[in-house]
């Protein structure tokens, strides 16, 4: 602590010494020019996100029509193809993930943070769940293809929407857990004693009372996660989406396909109508993760100003 | 420990709840989070051991001296030498950090130090949505945005497919985790450096760059990692704007392929389960694997072992 705070005392007497000369009017008109370029750099990524906004709906505003979500893909006639079973697909893999991954997430959060005790596991734990987080995406499809797709085949349906979701469970859980962690953090511990003073058990305040103060804030990582997978492509590749069906998918162990996988099949082909047929599908996959992404917003900021 | 309430209030008879079931249940919902948690340490395992056990059994038809060293990639030739793919990733990735770094620890600088409160939380959840969109996305624009683009103006040579969009893109794409991780430790300077420079006749760049940044180099070390790790395990934008063709000490003009869209590639086309070349992704994805493991272990350690605590 000592160091640190020498160090910039260092650093500061350093400069103090050497800009002590120098004309206050340089030195006035370079931070002027600091904040032009602190401020152009803030809005590199807006205005590159309305320009990819405008692009994708101009290019795909020839395609967006109801008929558009209601069709199936066509190869032969492409102008009249559509993302219904894409669509049904990625609805199938939104529910299933979120019943997987959200019990499971919630409750290692609830482990870690209320049960778990300062011991060498738990902490290989909180490290390994770090870990995880930075895998690639494509690893997770790596490994739904060696254990859902192959070792699990007769449980799962082999390439179903049951193994796709469970690729993506595995993939968003560590994301859950990491918010959910955070919004118990943020309980002050007067809650729980409060809780065991009148005689109840770890489980009965938990549920009674952190759970509810806890789910704003685990609901908006929730989110998040779940419009993460919605919009993964990689791993479902791998873990053998289908890039074309001619039916609905009905039941967990069927085939299915998905929105982003979708989107890609679109761009790999060279035909002009396809890359529309593309920006169309962009458009919906935007419209729907904007939506949760307003949700998830909402409910932080209603969440933060309660604290 | 609060279940000996339940057993101490003998005399208050109407109070005693049945604390035998109780306790059961509650041993019971503690082995179901516990499970929860150690899911986590099997996902790991279930990781290794399908990558490692897939990787051993591809070097027992290829060298491993030939996979780490050969330049020369032709899987249907049976040449299999990785470089020319982590040279794909590598100057995607370097072309993606020289526009996230900049970028990145700018907007951290603005969001923390310049901008109005008001702004800041407006800006913040806009920079999220950015990192919400789905790499597809992205890549669609590298390919029929910024391609094109490029052709028109500055490189009318550029391939249809080529290093330097797709890597553009991706920082772009990375620009909000190396931002926000940043400013989380810019943002943790206590207050009092910031006011001891200004009472030494600081202006504010000169506090910014010159104590503040400093003073949180290792999070924003940590961000740049984390941001060159999220840049070698993409895949979308470098599989449809970069191309599948390897290529060894390519121009950034020319289309090449990295190690991710080698696995997309194998995996979307015919390659038959046993083939050489399908057990060759998985020695690819060990690769991956090891490569962003050690980077995230670095950063984590970095965080950690640098983190100057005020």
């Amino acid at each position: 602590m000592a160091q640190s705070t020498t160090r910039a005392e260092r650093r500061a007497g350093d400069s103090g010494a050497t800009d002590f000369k120098t004309s206050m009017s340089t030195r006035y008109g370079l931070d002027r020019a600091f904040t032009v370029v602190v401020t152009a750099a803030a809005l590199v990524g807006i205005v590159v996100l309305a320009v990819l906004l405008v692009d994708v709906v101009r290019d795909g505003s020839a395609m967006l029509s109801r008929n558009f979500l209601t069709s199936f893909p066509s190869q032969i006639f492409p102008e009249n193809g559509g993302v219904y079973p894409a669509l049904i697909g990625s609805v199938w893999l939104l529910g299933l993930t979120a019943l997987i991954s959200v019990p499971l997430g919630l409750g290692a959060a609830i482990y870690l943070e209320e049960y778990a005790e300062d011991t060498r596991i738990n902490r290989i734990i909180e490290i390994n769940i770090s870990n995880l987080a930075g895998v690639p995406s494509i690893i997770y499809g790596l490994l739904g293809l060696g254990i859902f797709v192959q070792l699990l085949a007769p449980v799962t349906g082999g390439t179903s929407v049951l193994t796709g979701s469970l690729t993506l469970s595995l993939l968003i859980l560590p994301v859950i857990i990491v918010a959910t962690r955070e919004a118990l953090r943020a309980i002050p511990a007067s809650i729980r004693e409060g809780g065991f003073a009148l005689g109840a058990t770890r489980w009965e305040v938990i549920r009674s009372h952190l759970l509810p103060m806890a789910l704003p804030g685990a609901l908006t990582g929730i989110i998040l996660a779940l419009s993460r997978a919605i919009g993964e492509a990689a791993p479902l590749l791998v873990v053998g989406v289908a890039l074309y069906q001619t039916y609905i998918t009905r039941t967990p162990f069927e085939g299915y396909m998905a929105l982003p996988t979708q989107i890609y099949d679109w761009i790999s082909r060279p035909q002009v109508i396809f890359q529309e047929s593309a920006a169309a599908g962009i458009v919906v996959i935007m419209v729907v993760l904007l939506l949760a992404n307003s949700v998830a917003i909402l409910l932080r900021n209603r969440f933060q100003r309660r604290v | 420990m609060t279940i000996e309430g339940g057993g101490t209030s003998r005399r208050a008879g109407a109070w005693k709840g049945n604390s035998r079931a109780r306790e059961t249940r509650e041993r019971i919902i503690k082995y179901l989070l516990t499970a929860c948690a150690y899911l986590s340490i099997f996902t790991t395992f279930g990781i290794v051991v399908v990558l490692f056990e897939e990787t051993l059994r591809f070097f027992l038809d290829v060298s491993i001296v030939e996979f780490l060293t050969s330049t020369q990639w032709d899987p249907p030739g049976g040449d299999f030498g990785i470089l020319p793919l982590v040279y794909g990733t590598l100057m995607a990735t370097f072309i993606a950090i020289a526009v996230a770094l900049p970028v990145g620890l700018l907007t951290a600088i603005y969001l923390s130090e310049y901008a109005p409160q008001s702004l800041r939380r407006w800006l913040k959840p806009a920079l999220e949505i950015l990192a919400g969109i789905p790499t597809v996305v992205y890549g669609y624009f590298a390919l029929t945005f910024i391609t094109p683009f490029f052709r028109d103006s500055v490189f009318p040579g550029i391939g249809s497919f080529n290093a330097l969009s797709a890597g553009l893109i991706m920082g772009v794409m990375i620009i909000p985790t190396v931002a926000s991780v940043s400013e989380d430790s810019i943002y943790a300077v206590p207050q009092s450096l910031r006011e001891g420079a200004y009472a030494l006749g600081a202006t504010k760049r000169e506090t910014a760059t010159r104590i503040v940044v400093p003073a949180a180099l290792s999070g924003i070390v940590a961000a740049v990692i984390l941001g060159v790790s999220r840049a070698i395990g993409e895949t979308m934008i470098v599989t449809i704007a970069m191309g599948a063709q390897a290529n060894w000490l390519g121009s950034p003009l020319d289309g090449m392929q990295a190690m991710t869209a080698y696995i997309v590639q194998v995996v979307g086309g015919e390659t038959p389960r046993e083939s050489v070349t399908f057990k060759s992704i998985f020695a690819v994805g060990s690769a991956l694997f090891l490569i962003t493991l050690t980077l995230n272990l670095v950063s984590y350690w970095f965080v950690r072992r640098y983190r100057e605590i005020y």
